[in-house]
């Protein structure tokens, strides 16, 4: 083995890479992977201490394709396979965190991503408090996560809760194609250990982004921030749906369906539930005076009853009706053919919202 | 790296000492034990070592600079030992009986070279180089490891089992992607190999081919469990062959035959021949920690059978009949540790000044506006408190 000295691969030339990413993005819209893989790219290009890591992510780019090309254009000391442990890849990540490096490491799904949660609990978390800051732990951790694509069993999981429960840990989920490329360029570069939850039933979700366009702004730092900013995916005034991830998508139809009916429903999307912006989520509901929170986890000790009990708390006088929540049911998540009926659903986030005490 | 790289690799080593690959990776028939427990220095057919298992004794400056490590270690460990029956420590799991092991891992290492250590592992911190207080930082019941790991190139001493050694991979694995030449020493216990991380770590170091020695004391016990009940391998050290690499055996109370086989295997990581598993028998001769009951596991016979062979009386005895031990030497030494245990006396019996709202300082590069709100909610208790 050799050290990587050039920043990236001599036999790309980063020029050529970019004009071939330009021409591609001019004429067809980007996918949601695909801002992913571009994110890691232009992070590999940009910093030299970034390693990418995991299972099945070097030739075969990833069982979803999110690092493709990578170690071909990079080098197999940077994007590199290890042997099948997940606790041995976030493991290894934060000894190399410890020693300069800033590792993006990849869970293959979600729940596979259990067998670290001691590494993770224990130590991503702790590090940096257990040693007064002198240990900071820059690393990231990938889960493609939650269901809507017909998995099996273990391979659905909406497991955030766990992180987000967790104080030391960021924990980021972003649901439009320029978000997965912005949130993942700022998890890359945070300073802070972040755990990266990537709705799978979005991967292939495409939309009108100029990669290029978004790299260079982010690169000249005129990119807006995402993390602790929750964004306002569609305004109203009837009522707040708060939510995040792979549900923003669902309450943003619920959110036109409800608009042909006469209501108008605001859409935020949270973004980072850690840190969480309580600023942006109150300001909503104060003005519509009316909420639910909608994700796909099981609703129980979730990150939703987390945000009912955070808007009951600021906006009490504003409410003119309890926050409700649309979840997934409190059971293991559903084999695929059955999953419908335990996904947060238009209809049911449109029943939902004909609960909120409407005056007659 | 290919599976055959990796065989080619093992041929290359194995080579260099005129053995095959599996008697390179497997350890020597007996352990390695080179001074009797009266420090009388066996013959060399009683070593334990056979070709392609030698073993370079070290220097007797070495062996003074690690003897007078060993004193301290004792020192401190009883000194600790005082301080929590006298309420001024929480906690204190003393290696009584293994400090020898716990200087040879410090001393093997080469400046830039870092350590794993775990809880028991106090008097290898100290030998590498930390500050008395600042090592015993967590045992006084503070909520911080105490010292700056980068400073010292030692990593905080690990409570949860085998975890660090995930993490010195990672050290090491860092390391050798910039090209430097960093040896990395991860400390664990015979109870703690039971666990999945010990088997992950050794996998990924020899996969990667990392410059990492896994040095495993075997002291017998976790906790209350006998090592029968851990494992039943013939040996922790024969576990090195399934991941192919090199493990070695050794006495763990015979400071002579640690700091040789220490020295070697560092010297073997660093030429690039990957990472190796050095079992150390030795024995834990007080109770796991001071709220543990040895009483109920074990009995004063076998506690007693060992104190024959304890550590710092063989090296002692050793250096008394080599005539290195003068009775200057002896009172430098002494005198060295006696400083220690006063400054760790003083410096407990002042009590700590922690500020409750440096809780907050440390979670996060800068703290969220909801740690920030609960920050000033405990700021304003406590100020009402002092009204
Ligand atoms: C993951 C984990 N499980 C359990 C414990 C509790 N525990 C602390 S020390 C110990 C025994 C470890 O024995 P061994 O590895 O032989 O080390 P020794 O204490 O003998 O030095 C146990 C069970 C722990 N610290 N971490
Ligand atoms: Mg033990």
């Amino acid at each position: 083995m050799t050290t990587t000295t050039s920043r990236v691969n001599p036999n790309v030339s980063d020029a050529t890479a970019r004009a071939a990413a330009k021409a591609a993005n001019e004429n067809q819209p980007v996918t949601f992977g695909k801002a992913l893989n571009t994110a890691l790219a232009d992070a590999l290009t940009a910093e030299q201490s970034v390693v990418i890591f995991g299972e099945d992510v070097g030739t075969l780019g990833g069982v979803f394709r999110i690092t493709d090309g990578l170690t071909a254009r990079f080098g197999s000391e940077r994007c590199f396979d290890t042997p099948l442990a997940e606790s041995g890849i976030v493991g290894m990540a934060i000894g190399m965190a410890m020693n300069g490096m800033r590792p993006v490491i990849e869970m293959q799904f979600d729940a596979f991503a259990y067998p670290a949660f001691e590494q993770i609990a224990s130590h991503v978390a702790k590090m940096r408090n257990r040693t007064q800051g002198r240990l900071p732990l820059p690393m990231v951790i990938r889960i493609p996560y939650a269901g809507g694509v017909g998995g099996v069993e273990h391979h659905c999981d909406s497991s955030e809760a766990y992180y987000a429960h967790t104080p030391g840990l960021k924990v980021f989920t972003p649901a439009t194609v320029a978000d997965a490329y912005l949130m993942l360029r700022e998890a890359i570069d945070s300073e802070d250990p972040v755990v990266f939850f990537e709705p799978k039933k979005l991967y292939w979700s495409k939309e009108q982004v100029n990669l290029e366009e978004l790299a260079q702004q982010y690169e000249s730092g005129k990119a807006a921030r995402t993390e602790g900013k929750a964004r306002i995916a569609r305004a109203g005034s009837d009522a707040t749906l708060i939510t995040y991830g792979p549900s923003v998508s669902t309450c943003m139809q619920a959110a036109k369906v409800a608009a042909e009916e006469g209501i108008s429903l605001e859409v935020i999307d949270i973004r980072t539930i850690v840190p969480f912006d309580d600023e942006s989520m109150a300001a909503s509901v104060r003005k519509t005076g009316r909420a639910i929170v909608v994700a796909e986890a099981q609703g129980f000790a979730s990150v939703a009853s987390e945000i009912v009990a955070r808007v009951q708390e600021r906006c009490f006088h504003s409410l003119a009706a309890p926050v409700l929540r649309v979840t997934g049911f409190d059971i293991p998540f559903p084999a695929p053919t059955l999953e419908k009926y335990n996904l947060p659903s238009v209809e049911r986030i449109l029943d939902t919202v004909d609960q909120l005490q409407w005056e007659a | 790296m290919s599976t055959d790289a990796h065989a080619d690799r093992m041929t290359e080593v194995s080579d260099k000492f005129g053995i095959t690959p599996e008697d390179y990776m497997l350890p020597a028939r007996h352990m390695i034990n080179l001074l009797d427990p009266d420090g009388t220095l066996r013959p060399q057919d009683k070593q334990g070592t056979e070709p392609g298992h030698e073993y370079p004794l070290p220097s007797p400056a070495r062996l003074m600079e690690a003897y007078s490590a060993l004193v301290t270690g004792r020192r401190v460990n009883d000194q600790n030992s005082a301080l929590v029956r006298q309420g001024r420590m929480a906690v204190y799991p003393s290696s009584h009986g293994q400090e020898a092991c716990q200087v040879a891992a410090a001393l093997c290492l080469e400046e830039g070279d870092w350590l794993f250590p775990t809880y028991r592992d106090t008097v290898a911190v100290l030998t590498k180089g930390v500050a008395p207080m600042e090592v015993m930082t967590s045992f006084r019941g503070e909520w911080h490891c105490g010292y700056d790991p980068k400073a010292y190139n030692c990593a905080p001493m690990a409570t949860p089992l085998t975890t660090q050694l995930l993490h010195a991979v990672g050290v090491a694995h860092a390391a050798k992607l910039r090209g430097e030449n960093t040896v990395v020493v991860a400390m664990c216990g015979d109870g703690a190999t039971s666990e999945g991380d010990f088997h992950e770590a050794l996998n990924f170091a020899a996969v990667f081919n990392l410059p990492v020695i896994f040095f495993v004391q075997n002291n017998k016990y976790a906790i209350s469990v006998p090592f029968s009940q851990q494992s039943a391998a013939p040996s922790l050290a024969h576990k090195a062959v399934g991941y192919g690499m090199a493990g070695e055996r050794v006495d763990g109370n015979d400071l002579m035959a640690l700091m040789s086989v220490m020295t070697r295997a560092v010297r073997l990581a660093r030429e690039g021949n990957g990472p190796l598993l050095v079992e150390a028998h030795t024995y834990r001769m007080q109770a796991h920690t001071n709220a543990d009951d040895d009483k109920r596991y074990r009995e004063d016979s076998e506690v007693a059978e060992w104190k024959a062979k304890d550590p710092v009386i063989r090296i002692q005895s050793y250096l008394d009949d080599a005539g290195l031990l003068t009775e200057q030497a002896a009172a430098d030494i002494s005198q060295k540790a006696e400083a220690v245990a006063k400054t760790l006396r003083d410096g407990m019996n002042q009590d700590a000044d922690t500020d409750p709202l440096e809780l907050f300082e440390h979670v996060y590069s800068s703290k969220t506006p909801q740690m920030a709100e609960q920050q000033a909610l405990l700021a304003d208790e406590l100020a009402r408190e002092e009204a």
